[in-house]
């Protein structure tokens, strides 16, 4: 599904990915550690397309086709989707109005009817209850006002509702306290299936407790120093980063 | 100078308005032109018009206009609201009976021609005309001087209406430039509820000068939404100074949208005069090309416990240019008066600009006064956060926009008017963004 060759990219001069490869297929969940500053946020803004972000060099293939070409609301047509690491806080847009927009423009592209209110509701309304989500933060502006967790958890709602081919999660967990962690795991774990991708970033092996990965890659000085199974992330949690830094083992360039 | 060649032609303005004014009239006349020539057009050099240069219009020969246009009809169903209560159409500069349109008007309730309420005998909006002071406002002085027509509201005192009463300022000009000077009075009785739309309109290729004045009393007690919809031709230059007192307890929410004209200057002052009153002045105006719009408002705290809330909001695309002045008059004995002023602009484009200038004179002690100003972009995390979403980069920008304006538009309860609004923003827009 996902195929990241040789990635580099810099933010403002400042080059942060030194060469990501990658390959994702449908049905995986990958799980991105690292610690602060390694690039794992960078990554998952590239893949959604950030404008801020300039890719230097390297491919990067979604289902076949140069995922780079595409311009970030045409990527989340086809599919792809971030939850953000910090939700926007959009005065004035209702939350529900929004997601309609966006849900539509999606099945549009995929040539489907657009829903209209009514079943839109509908649809919302269950994947709310679901999320244990209060029904009043679908008529409240886009994430103002939302708690941290609140607004985490609505992401992981859009997600649902959105119902994307490959999901990157920037760092949902933070934030969170164990119970909202659990509520939002059991959301994304209700949406694994064979032909869904998802990837995880996270600082923390605590999320990886209920989102159970089937890889796990440990980014460091925008680079994978290290991928293995679920093993490796519980090893992270016992030995720390501080490894990485002793022994980088050319990771450096 | 241009100043003698535009007195030139307003003395012949003069000269066309006829000689069949009452006495009172000729008089009140007379004092006004007096102070208009004696103080001119306004320059620059004056602190009030530093950013908004009247000179295209000095430089105008205007005709005064007459009242009638072959396409008036057609103009005035075009922009009359369905569900109004009453329809007064004031067509360049006089109001005109046979366009005007009653539909259910409680009984009690006046909607007609002023100069008719000039005529009665014991007439309020005559005392009110007369009572006016222009002083220091070139324009309003100049619509005193041929201060002729024009609309009488009345809503007497406990009359609540559920409709809102539509003033349709219609300006058509011929094949040359005209000017137009209506002057509107509007009374909310004690205990009164009611919503007045004042729409502003006009068409034709040439340039014309409306130069309207507005008087408004909210009685004690009342509750009067007054909306100001300036949709003014491409051409025009849109002069409105609104004056408004509000007795002991009344509630004014007034809500002005500008999106026409070449040259805008609106002057709205409230003056909260009764204790308990409160006043809303929120507006948002949309200015592209080369537009230039420009709102004073003052609010003057006369006396203690009244509050008033104010929000200005604007959207600048290609050349245009923005003027807000915000001033706040706390006087001495007005304490515990709770005031907050925020002004925010959107430029859409590097060239365009906005002078925002808070001027808040505070005389009180025990106040609460707030002001704030913020003049930026479209927000990029937002843009990114919709379109990460999928909404196109366009779908995500009217979203964002429709939410800047919509804090104002969402707040006028004339929903078909609030409708048409819209839509007028968004097609204005639409022409610099496609």
């Amino acid at each position: 599904m996902l195929e990241i060759k040789g990635l580099t990219a810099k933010v403002e001069d400042k080059d942060i990915l030194h060469g990501i490869d990658l390959t994702v297929k449908a049905g995986e969940v990958h799980a991105i550690m690292g610690p602060n500053g390694s690039g794992k946020s960078t990554l998952a803004r590239v893949l959604a397309g950030h404008p801020g972000y300039e890719v230097t060099g390297g491919q990067v293939l979604y289902q076949g086709a140069d995922l780079l070409e595409l311009a970030a609301d045409e990527r989340a047509r086809q599919g792809v989707f971030m939850a953000f690491q910090y939700p926007v806080e959009i005065p004035g847009v209702n939350n529900a109005y929004f997601l309609k927009a966006a849900l539509n423009a999606k099945r549009k592209e995929q040539g489907l009817d657009e829903l209209d209110a009514i079943d839109f509701m509908t649809l919302v309304k269950q994947e709310a209850k679901r999320l244990h989500m209060d029904e009043s933060m679908l008529q409240r502006a886009v994430n103002e006002g939302f708690s941290g967790g609140e607004k985490k958890r609505n992401e992981i709602f859009h997600m649902a509702v959105l119902q994307p081919t490959l999901a990157i999660l920037d760092e949902t967990d933070s934030g969170l306290d164990i119970d909202a962690l659990r509520v939002v795991s059991e959301g994304v774990n209700a949406l694994r299936s064979p032909d869904r991708a998802f990837i995880v970033v996270t600082h923390y092996q605590r999320l990886l407790d209920y989102i159970v990965p089937d890889r796990v890659h440990v980014l460091s000085e925008g680079k994978i120093v290290r991928s293995g199974p679920r093993d490796l992330a519980l090893e992270l949690e016992a030995k720390g980063y501080g490894w990485l830094e002793a022994a980088p083992a050319g990771a450096r360039q | 100078m241009t100043t003698l060649q535009a007195i030139d032609w307003v003395r012949a303005g003069q000269a066309a308005l006829g000689t069949r004014a009452p006495q009172w009239l000729a008089e009140h006349r007379r004092d006004a032109l007096a102070a208009f020539e004696a103080a001119g057009f306004p320059t620059t050099r004056q602190e009030a018009w530093r950013f908004t240069n009247m000179s295209p219009v000095a430089a105008t020969v205007f005709a005064l206009a007459a009242p009638e246009a072959d396409d008036a009809e057609a103009f005035v169903q075009a922009h009359e609201l369905r569900d109004s209560a009453a329809t007064a159409v004031v067509l360049n500069g006089c109001f005109d009976e046979t366009l005007s349109s009653y539909g259910a008007l409680p009984l009690g309730v006046v909607v007609q021609a002023l100069a008719a309420s000039f005529d009665e005998h014991d007439s309020s909006a005559r005392d009110l005309a007369t009572a006016f002071d222009p002083a220091g406002h070139p324009f309003a002085t100049l619509n005193a001087a041929f201060l002729e027509d024009g609309v009488h509201v009345h809503v007497p005192e406990g009359a609540v209406l559920t409709a809102p009463i539509h003033v349709l300022v219609v300006t058509l000009p011929g094949d040359g430039p005209v000017m137009a000077h209506p002057r509107l009075v509007i009374e909310a009785g004690a205990q009164s509820q009611a919503t007045v739309v004042v729409s502003f309109v006009g068409g034709g290729d040439v340039p014309y000068l409306c130069n309207a004045v507005t008087q408004v009393a909210v009685g004690e007690g009342a509750v009067l939404e007054l909306v100001v919809d300036q949709r003014e031709s491409d051409q025009a230059f849109h002069v409105h100074r609104l004056h408004a007192t509000c007795a002991p307890a009344a509630i004014l929410h007034s809500r002005s949208v500008s999106l026409g004209g070449q040259i805008v200057r609106n002057d709205l002052e409230a003056v909260l005069d009764g204790e308990g009153a409160h006043a809303t002045l929120d507006g948002v105006y949309v200015a592209d090309g080369t537009q230039l719009i420009d709102n004073h408002t003052s609010i003057d705290h006369a006396v203690a416990h009244c509050t008033s809330h104010e929000l200005y909001k604007g959207i600048l695309a290609g050349q245009a240019r923005a003027v807000f002045n915000g001033r706040i008059l706390v006087r001495e004995d007005a304490q515990k008066t709770d005031a907050k002023q925020t002004n925010r602009a959107l430029l859409l484009s590097d060239d365009a600009q906005v002078n925002s200038n808070p001027q808040l004179e505070i005389f009180a002690d025990d106040v609460k006064c707030t002001h704030g100003a913020a003049v930026g972009q479209l927000d990029e995390e937002a843009l990114f956060y919709l379109q990460a979403r999928g909404l196109t980069p366009a779908a995500a920008r009217d979203l964002l926009l429709h939410a800047f304006a919509g804090e104002v538009l969402g707040e006028i309860t004339v929903t078909e008017l609030r409708g048409v609004l819209e839509e007028s923003l968004f097609s204005r827009l639409a022409r610099h963004l496609a």
